[in-house]
């Protein structure tokens, strides 16, 4: 009887928020997360795990110097909710750091930070 | 013993004045530290662990065999504020001692209050203060569940080290959790009178106060793969996090000075969106907690992004 009602429970905790959405953590990037590319990108584009609120997701790319390297133009694609993407003027031999800070649609808050390289 | 409740209970307090405000869900910076299975975390947060599941042999020790210990628990712990929270845990023990009938019943219920009064989003540190009571009498005394109260203060930390330089980029997803604190039952001795024919025999046990400590080494994979270096991993192994418990506990006084019962729990651990399951070995480590290998395993649950609208959320405040 116990076990049964410890299986209810769980069953009517996940059956109870079906349809939940959660935290947006970075599930993949292009640039790829520390990778070095020869190509010089020309946007920074990240999928989350889950979907963004337009209006508070953010993203800007910056060099070794701390000067903004992207076009201030940060959107959240309209075809996938998940997918934060920026323009990014051309970019020199270096590092770059992305940072990021986005809402997803259960208003919680993410934020992180990672490096790629251009090397021709 | 009273000094310590009453620095325990000051430190609470002070605690309480010193107040920052902090997020849900294990989070510090880009650092997301999970539920631990051996030793409690440092987060305040809304989250259901349901089951807890522990299995061990513990060793012979004076006139009580060795026994096989079986542990499901249930915890719920609750976010008043968002840097204060509530916790509610209960168990059921199934013991079987070698040559006796095994015994079922409840553990004594236990309530704890967490204060999160320090986080660092640059350096990925976490710290809280938290006070337990497990409360005497609520549980089955035949399967050792103590008639008398035991208060449990502790400190917790957790520190990721994701600002180490990037020279040293391979250990930046590593994290460390721990906790440093008492178990201070409200009872020093207990008297119990076995009557054999015509003889009467008082037995006394002692319940010396107790220091537990901790230590969670952890690394984190989807750390590696979302901020340091992207190596392709494939799910479900982007969302693990490999770690090593150690848990100890050692007598303070009564008679029981010194005495050091601990273990090293590997294991990992699967985060998901809205859940994580985490899955351990417990090894023992010396004479006191036996030979043999145990097991714990976890289902817990993120509340806060279940029902980010409703249980999930602060009673006040956030």
């Amino acid at each position: 009887m116990v076990r049964r009602a410890g299986v209810a429970c769980v069953l009517a905790v996940l059956l109870g928020a079906a349809g939940a959405a959660a935290h947006a953590f970075l599930e993949r990037a292009e640039p790829r997360v520390g990778s070095t590319v020869r190509t010089p990108p020309t946007q920074v584009k990240l999928w989350f795990t889950e979907r963004l609120e337009p209006a508070f997701s953010r993203v800007q790319v910056v060099d070794e110097a701390g000067r903004r390297v992207d076009r201030a133009d940060a959107a959240v694609d309209p075809e996938n909710q998940a997918l934060l993407r920026v323009s990014l003027s051309e970019l020199a031999p270096g590092g770059y750091r992305v940072i990021w800070r986005v809402v997803s649609v259960d208003t919680h808050v993410t934020e992180g930070a990672f490096t790629f390289k251009v090397a021709p | 013993m009273k000094t310590l409740l009453r620095v325990s209970l000051l430190t609470a307090a002070l605690g309480a004045a010193i107040v920052e405000p902090a997020w849900a869900h294990g989070l510090a910076g880009n650092r997301f530290f999970p539920a631990t299975l051996a030793i409690d975390d440092p987060f305040v947060a809304d989250e259901l662990s349901l089951p807890s599941f522990v299995h061990r042999k513990t060793p012979a020790s004076g006139d009580e065999p060795a026994t096989r210990e079986t542990e499901i628990s249930g915890e719920l712990s609750k976010r008043i504020t968002p840097w204060l929270g509530l916790s509610l845990e209960g168990a059921l023990n199934h013991l079987d001692p070698d040559g006796k009938p095994s015994l079922t019943g409840f553990g004594n219920l236990e309530v704890g209050v967490k204060l999160q009064f320090f986080k660092s989003d640059v350096h990925e540190w976490v710290s809280s203060l938290f006070l337990g009571w497990e409360v005497g009498g609520t549980g089955r005394k035949a399967t050792e569940a103590e008639s008398f109260d035991r208060v449990k203060p502790a400190i917790l930390f957790g520190k990721g080290f994701g600002d180490l330089p990037d020279a040293l980029a391979a250990l930046k997803p590593l994290a460390l959790t721990g906790v440093f604190g008492a178990n201070i039952p409200t009872r020093t001795s207990t008297r119990t009178v076995k009557v054999e024919g015509d003889e009467a025999e008082i037995e006394t046990t002692r319940h010396p106060n107790l220091l537990r400590y901790g230590l969670a080494v952890e690394y984190s994979l989807p750390y590696l793969q979302s901020f340091v270096k992207d190596i392709g991993l494939p799910a479900p192994f982007n969302r693990m996090i490999p770690l090593v418990e150690i848990e100890a506990e050692r007598a303070l006084d009564r008679g029981q000075a010194g005495i050091t019962r601990w273990t090293v729990n590997p294991g990992i651990i699967w985060a998901g969106r809205l859940f994580q399951i985490g899955v351990e070995a417990i090894l023992p480590m010396n004479d006191r907690t036996g030979k043999n290998v145990g097991v714990r395993a976890q289902l817990h649950f993120y509340l806060d992004d279940l029902f980010p609208r409703s249980l999930g959320r602060p009673l006040f405040g956030n």
